[in-house]
């Protein structure tokens, strides 16, 4: 079992509905995020593409912040979920400083916090908070090792990109362009 | 390109208490699936149906609270059509409008000078006293009439009986004369029917979408942003006529970067392709439709070429577009857009996009509009309304005939008294609507309410508007109370209930007991039988064979449609509701008010060197100027910033996130500062600004003073001869880099 997030940037329209329906699934303090939302324009005008993301911890294969913890904190549960343990976490900051995806940030009750690709719903048979309540629905969410989840089966069917692929993370948040 | 550290620098300023930690997730290893839905029924947790009041879309939904007690979330109700299980940013984030500390907590009565925002608490019984002695004096002196109620929102309903039963008719919402109305208008004498809200554009099942500065995904009108993205998963072709490279125009097949105030001249010449290429719906357009020999004749010269040098739009890209529209009828939309007063013009702008429409076949159609269906819920009887021996109407004589609802800025002019006027409004009640920042021209609003003998606030938020209250009445918020079943046209009929998830905070009241209070003082209870909103609801539901316990299980019922009429049905004569029961080309109301009746195309004022055209629009996690203060929508977007073109930038000297001050054509200077934000997706001949920002209130003290207030600078209002529209696109800004000295600190 191995899951994965695909976000279409043909449809996502950058409303920022997957940071807040976080914050509040999650109880994210106002002022922090674990998901946001990027814009690049490219062009002159009239030539103008613009593309945007929802971006968010990346859930990586390889991931470099589990690896550099000095407690175990940060660690790996089955499904390929990327998480951090609120009080083993010292709040070294170590993890923050290797990811590459710049997706996690210092907690104000002393922690380093992050998306969890909602273990806590997914577990129970919910998609994640962002995906389920995207009014574009551009996020697909699933199991990649199931040929017919709707991740696998978008990522069968669409052109897609992953973010900084040179930092071999291997990340499992995948954007259909 | 915004990046993760500048978002958390920029949202860091205010820190939230809450601290609630997810402790180890515990894996669950019989996992068998995952559904499509976002409701989380998790034991100890109870959640009540509400629908939301954060914007005008009112999608239903889900209320969840913590074990302690508090707002958890809110997410959608899967069976409604408005939100399909899915709320928008501001729906999701209506929990701030909860939480906010800068809430009106209790009645305030003015001390000070209006204006100056200086108040003291008083107690319920003195403030209602107050509003209701008020209104009985005025009205001894100048019959009931001279109160007018100004409102958006659910409360304004009762507000409205209110007045009614009061003896006065002139109730109006902005949302007419300052943003639908010109399309009502157009399409009433077009197809005899309303577009109304939520439109019925069959987005989903369209396969070409023409947006007319439309900027869907930014206006996040929820079902209908749901529909463009179904529609692009099925390859719909999306024309976006923008001169501002908007979020839709880059998912648009084609952008057509028109030159701003020239649409008219655009929509003709498509118009005149259409008819001369025979590139409509022939069969449709002979047995549905009036006036067509009349509008070929009318466009014979607005040919592409013709507006090739009005627009910038090249000849072969208005054919090519106009081939495509027709390629897909008839499922094709040429949307009538919701914020259209913006050049004077535009009710005959409308009647363009819905004369493209019948051309095309599209209304009626699959793909193009359907024909709404509405729950038909039976309301209380009550004594009639008594009838009103004058309305707005008697201060506009022989203007606005062919406008169907009050003009809100109708209201504001009539109140400023006038020698050509016997009798001006003495008395305003607003409710929920911040008038300040919705009415362009500020000058005039103020003078108005300077004229005013009486005015009386009911809001959840101190407001710029409240500042100017003898009276302010705290509403609670949506989330604390019971309103009026929501009753909304859809492609199904069905009803939506809202009930409190928390008792109301502070000293704040719904609005349906602060209506029905004034009500009892002025001896119109007769008109609120019921002491309380549910049992209305509970006996309105039993009416209907639901209940109130149902609804509070389901939240929102669904019925089928009686008829099956969603679509003109194939051989099926329609009678049209208009003059001559056709769609009309050629409109005969128009005509016999002395309107064109075709459209015909006006320059407009261009702006002068050194200024540029000062347009506006909308982010998707606010609303207006009502969402900025909220914590949770302020922690998205807490200024708004004005988009320069790079060429612009550079004959300035201006740099990214430089703060600018404004003045506008008339010499008036933005109040505040505001970021420039370089970048290509605007023209060089405009700028741009999302509204709603630049408030003036110190009492909203997470966006006070932040970002410019659009409204501020439109002091040029280009009146809508038809419909009284306030166009609000003709104003012109120039940058001030130093900040000006008359401009408060």
């Amino acid at each position: 079992m191995r899951y994965a997030m695909a976000i279409d940037t043909k449809k996502c329209v950058g409303c920022s509905d997957c940071v807040v329906a976080c914050q509040t699934e999650n109880n994210v303090p106002i002022g922090y995020c674990r998901d946001w939302i990027v814009e690049v324009v490219d062009g002159t005008y009239p030539q103008l593409e613009l593309e945007i993301r929802s971006e968010r911890c990346n859930h990586c294969d390889n991931s470099p912040c589990v690896r550099c913890c000095p407690t175990g904190a940060s660690h790996v549960e089955e499904g390929g979920f990327v998480l951090v343990t609120h009080n083993k976490c010292i709040g070294c900051g170590a993890c923050i400083a290797s990811c590459p995806y710049d997706a996690r940030y210092p907690h104000p009750d002393g922690y380093v916090d992050k998306c969890t690709f909602c273990m806590h719903r997914v577990t129970k048979g919910q998609l994640p908070a962002c995906v389920a309540t995207c009014p574009t629905k551009c996020m697909y969410f699933g199991d990649l090792d199931d040929p017919n989840s709707p991740v696998s089966l978008v990522l069968k069917n669409r052109k897609h990109k992953t973010l900084i692929p040179e930092a071999g993370t291997k990340p499992q948040l995948y954007y259909l362009i | 390109m915004a990046t993760r550290r500048q978002f958390l620098k920029t949202s860091a300023l205010g820190l939230g208490g809450i601290s609630i930690g997810l402790s180890a997730f515990k894996y669950v290893s019989d996992f068998t699936g995952l559904q499509q839905n976002a409701a989380d029924l998790t034991v100890n947790l109870t959640r009540t149906p509400t629908y939301c009041e954060i914007c005008f879309w009112k999608c239903a939904g889900w209320v969840y609270k913590k074990e302690d007690g508090s707002i958890w979330k809110i997410t959608g109700n899967e069976e409604d059509q408005h939100s399909n299980g899915r709320f928008c940013p501001r729906g999701t984030g209506g929990v701030g409008m909860y939480t906010d500390k800068d809430r009106l907590k209790t009645p305030l009565i003015r001390t000070g000078e209006r204006g100056k925002h200086e108040f003291r608490e008083a107690s319920w019984e003195e403030a209602l006293d107050m509003v209701a002695d008020n209104m009985k004096k005025l009205s001894s002196q100048y019959g009931p009439e001279c109160v007018a109620l100004l409102n958006h929102g659910s409360g304004g309903k009762y507000f409205s009986d209110l007045l009614k039963a009061f003896g006065s008719t002139n109730i109006a919402a902005p949302s007419y004369a300052q943003c639908r109305g010109p399309r009502e208008v157009a399409f009433v004498n077009t197809f005899g029917e309303l577009i109304e809200s939520p439109e019925r554009t069959d987005i989903r099942d369209s396969k070409c979408l023409v947006l007319i500065g439309s900027h869907i995904g930014e206006n996040m009108h929820n079902g209908q942003v749901q529909e463009v993205s179904d529609a692009i998963d099925k390859g719909v072709s999306i024309i976006t006529v923008d001169p501002r490279f908007s979020v839709v125009a880059s998912k648009s097949k084609f952008w057509l970067p028109i030159k701003p105030a020239t649409d008219l001249a655009l929509l003709l010449s498509w118009i005149h392709v259409l008819i001369n290429e025979g590139w409509y719906d022939k069969d449709y357009v002979e047995k549905n439709t009036y006036g067509l020999d009349l509008l070929k004749e009318h466009v014979k010269t607005m040919t592409p070429e013709w507006a090739y040098g009005i627009t910038t739009i090249k000849p072969d890209v208005i054919r090519e577009t106009a081939k495509e529209m027709f390629n897909a009828s008839p499922a094709v939309i040429i949307h009538p857009g919701r914020h259209v007063t913006w050049y004077g013009d535009d009710t005959q702008r409308l009647r363009a996009v819905a004369i493209l429409n019948a051309l095309l076949g599209s209304w009626g159609r699959r793909g193009g509009f359907y024909n709404p269906a509405v729950a038909s819920v039976p309301n209380y009887p009550h004594p009639p309304f008594p009838t009103p021996s004058r309305t707005w109407r008697d201060a506009f004589p022989g203007q606005f005939n062919l406008a169907d609802e009050t003009l809100a800025s109708g209201l504001c002019d009539a109140t400023i008294p006038a020698p050509t006027r016997s009798c001006s409004f003495k008395a305003w009640l607003v409710s929920g609507t911040n008038l300040i920042n919705t009415l362009p021209d500020q000058a005039k609003t103020l003078e108005a309410i300077k004229s005013l003998e009486f005015i009386a606030v009911i809001d959840t938020m101190p407001m710029e508007i409240t500042s100017w209250a003898d009276v302010i009445l705290p509403e609670c918020t949506y989330l604390e109370r019971y309103d009026t079943l929501r009753v909304s046209p859809h492609r199904k009929p069905a009803i939506a209930l809202r009930m409190p998830a928390m008792e109301p905070k502070d000293n704040t009241k719904s609005a349906y007991w602060i209506a029905r209070e004034i009500a009892s003082r002025l001896g119109l209870l007769e008109y609120f039988p019921f002491e309380k909103l549910e049992d209305y609801l509970d006996w309105q539901l039993k009416q209907i064979g639901s209940s109130l316990e149902e609804m509070q299980k389901i939240g929102v019922k669904t019925f089928e449609r009686e008829q099956d009429d969603m679509y003109f049905q194939p051989g099926e004569q329609h009678e049209f509701f208009t003059p001559t029961g056709k769609i009309e080309l050629y409109s005969t109301s128009f005509a016999e008010e002395g309107f064109d009746p075709m459209p015909v195309y006006t320059p407009h004022p261009e702006p002068p060197e050194g200024y540029y055209r000062l347009n506006y629009g909308r982010a998707p996690m606010h609303t207006f100027s009502r969402t900025s203060n909220n914590p949770n929508l302020n922690d998205l977007m807490d200024e708004n910033a004005l988009w320069i073109n790079p060429k612009v930038a550079k004959d300035w000297g201006l740099k990214k996130d430089q703060r600018i001050w404004l003045q506008n054509q008339d010499g008036k200077i933005s109040n505040f500062s505001i970021k420039v934000r370089v970048t290509e997706r605007i023209r060089w001949d405009s700028v741009y600004m999302v509204h709603g920002f630049g408030h003036a209130t110190k009492q909203l003290s997470r966006t006070y003073g932040k970002g410019i207030s659009d409204t501020e600078m439109i002091t040029n209002v280009m009146t809508d001869p038809i419909m009284g529209g306030t166009g609000m696109r003709g104003n012109f800004v120039t940058f001030l880099t130093e900040k000006p000295e008359e401009v408060a600190s």
